[in-house]
């Protein structure tokens, strides 16, 4: 595939690793994810590599609905966003005034952004009205932040499912797209990545109106990154190239990009020993 | 912002520092490189640079007297008496040899004749070396090809093929010739023999038999005093329905088998119901593949009118984001028109699709200064009665027409002298059954194009051509059955 074949290298490399550092949703979604670990995350996303300095940071923080305040806490004084699941992620399978609950406590406690799940149960019965519904309300209760919404491509199989529950979450009101939670396996991949950025290039020329897209899950070498950032230049155009239009969700992806910034500038590779695991 | 928005990608050029060219390639007859009686050379340039690569020689109706007799010779001594499990194992060498100078040949051919290194290395070379794997498995299974039938070879095969896939095409005409058991003598096109001369060099070094192969450099003359040479028992040409038409005068009563591979006017037809975006991938590809230097080119469009204005302002925008430019560099999607003749005539057809009328749109690409180049180009406000919808333009020139019923669109797919091939884009498994059964077209494509395999045969109906190649039926111009 001609997307896969542009050559990224040297100074185009450099720019396409630091945009990528600051398209990260640095993550961690775990049951046993400990408030030392988040105020580490924390540190980490404002600290990417101090003994390299000029990086970018992250764009965001990525965590479970009770790290919110701590995360708060820690973030403090950065322009690090704060972006938390809800709505009973990952499967929401919850009814549906538990997950606005979820919601209104999010916003209370202080995210700027909420990542919540699609009813993915509804939509396989085909009941988009209520898939629609649903999102619609999230995003009332959002009020201001910034509702990423997650269709869980790897529990909807097909492509023309993937396209119609793009549609029906960017109608409904979403501010990004997201492809997965990082739980089902496949996540993100080439195919559905690309028809979601198809979909969110039709929703613009019909509405005029920009949706970010993030890929997330399984996204965790620099190369799978700026493939992908290819992708959105070809498919999308430039405009998406920023933080307010496209981010990686990922955990482990910062490392290997900072691997390859160090490479790229020194010639040389590191040890991973060298970058810290947090 | 600045920064991020001119994100754009390295230049990868390849290495040509690697390329082992000869300032002068000779004719290969009987096994050894020989000059010209003659004495004349002509040059081989860069389409993209315009840069003299080599000189060629030029052969005289000496030399393909020369070539013929020496094919014949080699026939009649050595090949048709060879037992087929090895002529096999002569194709199968020359395959692996190709195969492990992939990236050498798809350089040259790129250099050549200008088409994107992306296209020579991953769809040329591969193919090519692909055929004569194919071919040289048949070559010892042929009485299976024909249950029943006793397959004969027929003798010394004339060879002419065209500059629009120079190897790949050399590849279609030698593997099933001599799988069968002919020997020949093969002529490249005039702006494209180098990478046949480089195959030549691999046929001596996979130590086939001399006179088996024979390879004469010429132009029209050479060809000519091919076709016309009275030892020939066949002739396969691969070109424009006009020479196409003058082999038919010239072998008629002659005795001699021919197949033909000409021109073609391919209708690329997309339904309401097709996936848009990946009809336009479609699209990009059936008419910009090479340049447009394809004879099955899907170079007629036709859309359903619910969706007409969708698809060609995403055509539009997508047709924006090619890369047209330097063919050797890995980024480029599309290279140089192959020589100035063509450039020419696309310069011709254009001016004429204006003047009868229609609205043009071409990418908003930089073309380079130096070579030939043209920008991708489409017509819509076309009819069946203008010229560009009516001529091979072979070129990346595309006119669109939309449709309102499947009736109607398979009778314009039809009105054409040509039936060489077609696409299909819809998500209807019985609209492809039924549209693909009334278009007249060897290969019809549904929901993809330009899609080879050498098992798969091609083919034209009408002023497309006569025979198939590729696959079992492609072994069928090369025997008599008794």
């Amino acid at each position: 595939m001609r997307l896969f074949s542009r050559s990224i290298k040297k100074e185009s490399k450099i720019q396409a690793l630091n945009l990528t550092l600051g398209m990260i949703d640095l993550t961690t979604l775990e049951g046993k994810d400990s408030p030392g670990k988040v105020k580490q995350l924390c540190y980490k996303a404002a600290h990417l590599h101090d003994q390299f300095p000029g990086l970018p940071n992250v764009a965001a923080i990525c965590v479970y609905p009770n790290m919110v305040p701590i995360a708060k806490e820690a973030l403090s004084g950065t322009n690090i966003k704060i972006a938390s699941v809800a709505t009973s992620f990952p499967s929401g399978m919850v009814d549906f005034g538990a997950k606005l609950d979820e919601v209104k406590s999010v916003v209370d406690a202080g995210a700027n952004e909420i990542d919540m799940v699609i009813s993915r149960g509804r939509f396989l019965q085909g009941d988009y009205t209520y898939v629609s519904d649903e999102i619609s309300q999230v995003k009332e209760a959002c009020g201001e932040l910034h509702l990423k919404v997650i269709l869980e491509t790897g529990e909807l199989v097909t492509l023309d499912n993937v396209r119609l529950a793009s549609d029906v979450a960017m109608e409904a009101g979403a501010d990004f797209i997201k492809t997965s939670t990082g739980k089902v396996s496949p996540a993100a991949t080439p195919p559905v990545v690309l028809t979601m950025l198809e979909a969110i290039r039709d929703f613009e020329t019909k509405t005029g109106k920009q949706i970010g897209m993030k890929p997330a899950g399984g996204i965790g070498t620099a190369k799978q990154a700026i493939q992908y950032l290819i992708m959105v230049k070809e498919t999308l155009g430039v405009d998406w190239l920023s933080p307010e239009l496209f981010r990686f969700g990922a955990s482990s992806l910062a490392n290997d990009v900072l691997m390859q910034i160090i490479k790229q500038t020194t010639g040389r590779y590191q040890s991973k020993d060298y970058f810290s695991i947090d | 912002m600045n920064k991020k928005q001119s994100w754009v990608y390295s230049p990868a050029p390849e290495n040509t520092s690697h390329i082992a060219l000869k300032d002068q390639y000779d004719l290969f007859i009987n096994g050894e490189f020989i000059p010209s009686t003659g004495g004349e050379y002509f040059d081989s340039i860069n389409p993209a640079t315009e840069e003299k690569i080599a000189k060629v020689a030029e052969a005289t109706k000496t030399d393909v007297d020369k070539a013929v007799k020496s094919a014949r010779t080699a026939y009649e001594k050595i090949w048709s008496k060879m037992a087929s499990k090895e002529r096999g194992k002569y194709i199968y060498r020359i395959a692996r040899l190709l195969q492990e100078r992939a990236r050498e040949f798809s350089v040259i051919e790129s250099m050549d004749g200008g088409k994107p290194i992306r296209e020579s290395r991953d769809v040329d070379v591969p193919l090519s070396v692909a055929h004569f794997f194919y071919y040289a498995g048949w070559a010892d299974k042929l009485e299976y090809a024909f249950p029943g039938r006793s397959p004969k070879s027929l003798g010394v095969a004339g060879q002419i093929i065209p500059w629009n896939f120079p190897l790949l095409m050399a590849a279609w005409k030698l593997a099933p010739a001599l799988a069968t058991g002919n020997t020949l003598v093969l002529k490249p096109a005039e702006t494209t023999s180098l990478t046949a001369m480089k195959l030549a060099e691999i046929i001596q070094e996979a130590e086939l038999p001399p006179g088996v192969v024979n390879i004469v450099t010429g132009a029209g003359e050479t060809g000519q005093s091919l076709v016309n040479h009275c030892d020939i028992d066949k002739i396969a040409f691969t070109g424009s329905t006009e020479v196409g038409k003058y082999i038919m005068k010239a072998v008629a009563g002659s005795g001699k088998k021919y197949t033909l591979e000409l021109g073609g006017k391919a209708a690329n037809i997309i339904f309401e119901d097709a996936s848009a975006d990946q009809a336009v991938e479609g699209i990009i590809n059936s008419i910009f593949f090479n340049q447009g230097h394809v004879c099955c080119a899907g170079s007629r469009l036709y859309v359903q009118e619910g969706i007409a204005d969708q698809i060609i302002s995403k055509l539009q925008k997508r047709m924006d984001t090619l890369v047209v430019g330097d063919p050797l560099d890995k980024n480029t999607d599309i290279g140089a028109i192959n020589s100035v003749i063509q450039l020419d005539k696309i310069n011709m057809f254009v001016k004429i699709g204006k003047d009868e009328g229609g609205t043009i749109y071409q990418s908003s690409c930089n073309l380079p200064d130096k070579g030939y180049w043209f920008a991708p180009t489409i017509f819509t406000d076309v009819s069946q009665s203008n010229r560009i919808v009516q001529e091979e333009i072979f070129g990346p020139v595309l006119a669109i027409q939309t449709f309102r019923t499947v009736d109607e669109v398979i009778a314009k797919a039809n009105n054409t002298p040509y039936g060489l091939s077609g696409g299909i884009w819809t998500n209807k498994g019985s609209k492809i059954f039924k549209v693909s059964k009334e278009i007249r077209a060897g290969v019809i494509w549904a929901n993809t194009f330009n899609k080879f395999d050498p098992g798969a045969p091609f083919g034209g109906y009408k002023e497309s051509g006569i025979g198939s190649e590729g696959g079992v039926e492609g072994l069928r111009g090369y025997v008599e059955l008794d």
